[in-house]
């Protein structure tokens, strides 16, 4: 996918290493395919992001979807809908330092993670 | 559709994922290593992804199904070549690939696949 | 203050650049210390540069706050100046030193061109400010540079104290010694990855005899490391095991059933001889 190369660029340029790298581009790896595939495309944000002691990259999927209707349920451990290894969510979470999803019934899904880097 | 190329070495068949899979080309490796293996009379599959940097639950999946199904098949498989960062990442990730067993390349690969069952 | 502030700036630079750039080098080798050919000729070029694109922020209306767009250009110079500063060993004051001798130059211009007082006090305080900000500017990101390396030299330590060892063909040993902070786990774990690509070995050994106390972050991290060792097709055995740690690890709920311990080194290296198809025979001690 196109979006994983853009993120492992921006991942580079930051100084991540890289474990790290990987790590990021898996996660957005794993949400992309979940917006693709579940919420019918949508967009996704890559962002540079900074604060006093730190810099970090942002990763947000937006779609339009059907919305998860149960979030804890997929939220948990071994989720799944469609077949086997679930929605990847809490995968993506385990693998970022921040993580918040927000979901409406028939309205849609966004999520995004956070992965800082120490200066 | 291009899809991707099977060897044979001997009684194994060996499967090198290089190209970002998408679902069509999954299910068509798939589909194409079940028919190689009875044709072929395989005892073992052997998966290197050493040019991977990414391994995702999609693709963890893809080799679940293979391996599953090459064990119906009576063939074990082998994954080889995983790239330390991949492989830190996919604990991380809580990935699990059961039934699978792994090597550090082909070469020992094969030797694990011609080892009799532990 | 307005956009037509920068106008007397932009004007001088306009007619004046190239006596500027003169005048602002000659003040810059003024304050330096005796530099060689190559130096010189690089602070020749980045201050050129560093003009030019100071000129043209000013033209696009670039204001007292440097953070804005106009300015764009002349943060990346200097942020790139800054670092291969930070890099080359100058204190943190070289850089804002550099970048305040250009207000002699500017000063000089503006007094002989622009002859109405107010006019001129105006481009007088804008000048000093756009100045002292970059001047600031440069020394924060100094500051963020001389960060990387001390990081980048921390860890390049971490890793050199913390070596694997081949102990035969296909057998890497890792002794781990002293108590284990996260981030250090981390590297001796990464770096044992490697290894084990390099070596292709076939079997890693973590000692951890040398190892006080074990804390939850840490026995994780070693589990991990395990997990992700075995997806690389190697398998790890953990020596040196003391009483207290074992407590810790099956408090923690870790699960070693998949992983081989042994209490010392020497019987974890001979598993691993064994398994790797090598046997170690001793040869009869002869008595009398």
């Amino acid at each position: 996918m196109r979006l994983r190369q853009a993120v492992r660029e921006h991942a580079v340029a930051m100084g991540f290493s890289l474990v790290d790298q990987t790590k990021i581009v898996t996660a957005a790896s794993e949400l992309g395919r979940n917006t693709v595939l579940y919420g019918g495309g949508g967009v996704a944000r890559i962002e540079r992001i900074a604060s006093a002691s730190r810099r970090g990259l942002r990763l947000t999927f937006e779609d339009s979807g059907p919305g998860i209707p149960d979030l804890a349920a997929a939220m948990r451990e071994g989720f799944t809908t469609g077949n086997g290894l679930g929605l990847g969510l809490p995968g993506a979470k385990r693998l970022a330092d921040e993580f918040r999803i927000d979901s409406q019934v028939g309205k849609g899904t966004r999520v995004s993670i956070v992965r800082w880097k120490p200066y | 559709m291009e899809r991707i190329p099977i060897l044979r070495m001997g009684r194994f068949l060996l499967v090198t994922i290089q190209v970002d899979m998408h679902d069509q080309l999954a299910l068509a490796l798939q589909d194409d290593l079940t028919q190689r293996i009875v044709k072929d009379r395989a005892r073992g599959v052997l998966i290197d992804i050493s040019s991977l940097d990414v391994v995702d639950s999609f693709i963890g999946r893809m080799i679940s199904n293979i391996a599953a199904m090459s064990r119906v098949l009576d063939a074990q498989t082998v994954v080889v070549g995983m790239r330390p960062a991949v492989a830190i990442t996919l604990v991380e990730l809580g990935l699990d690939l059961p039934g699978v067993r792994t090597a550090l390349n082909v070469e020992r690969g094969m030797a694990l696949l011609q080892e009799p069952l532990s | 203050m307005s956009e037509r502030d920068n106008d007397a700036l932009v004007a001088l630079l306009q007619r004046h650049e190239a006596a500027i750039l003169d005048e602002w080098l000659r003040e810059q080798s003024a304050s330096r210390r005796r530099g060689d050919p190559a130096q010189d000729a690089e602070a020749r070029t980045t201050s050129r540069e560093l003009l030019a694109a100071i000129a043209g922020a000013l033209a696009a209306g670039g204001g007292a706050d440097i953070a804005g767009a106009p300015w764009e250009k002349v943060r990346d110079i200097l942020a790139e100046l800054s670092a291969r500063r930070a890099n080359q060993g100058y204190s943190a004051s070289d850089t804002a030193t550099l970048l305040f001798a250009l207000k002699q130059p500017l000063f000089r211009h503006l007094r002989e061109d622009v002859k109405d007082a107010g006019k001129f006090a105006d481009a007088l305080w804008r000048a000093s400010t756009v100045v002292d900000s970059l001047g600031l500017h440069a020394t924060e990101m100094y500051q963020k540079t001389r960060e990387q390396v001390i990081e980048r030299q921390q860890r390049e330590l971490l890793e050199l104290s913390t070596p694997v060892v081949e102990l035969w063909e296909g057998i890497l040993a890792l002794p781990l010694i002293g108590t284990l902070d996260s981030g250090r786990t981390q590297v001796v774990m990464e770096s044992l990855l490697e290894k084990i690509v390099e070596s292709g070995a076939s079997i890693a050994i973590i000692d951890i005899t040398g190892v006080p106390t074990v804390d939850t972050l840490v026995a994780q991290h070693l589990m991990k490391t395990v997990a992700a060792a075995r997806l690389m097709g190697a398998d790890c055995i953990i020596s040196g095991i003391r009483p207290q740690i074992a407590q810790t690890i099956v408090h923690l709920g870790v699960d070693l059933a998949q992983v081989t311990t042994k209490a010392s080194l020497a019987d974890a290296f001979l598993v691993a001889l064994k398994r790797t198809g090598s046997e170690v025979h001793l040869r009869q001690a002869q008595k009398g």
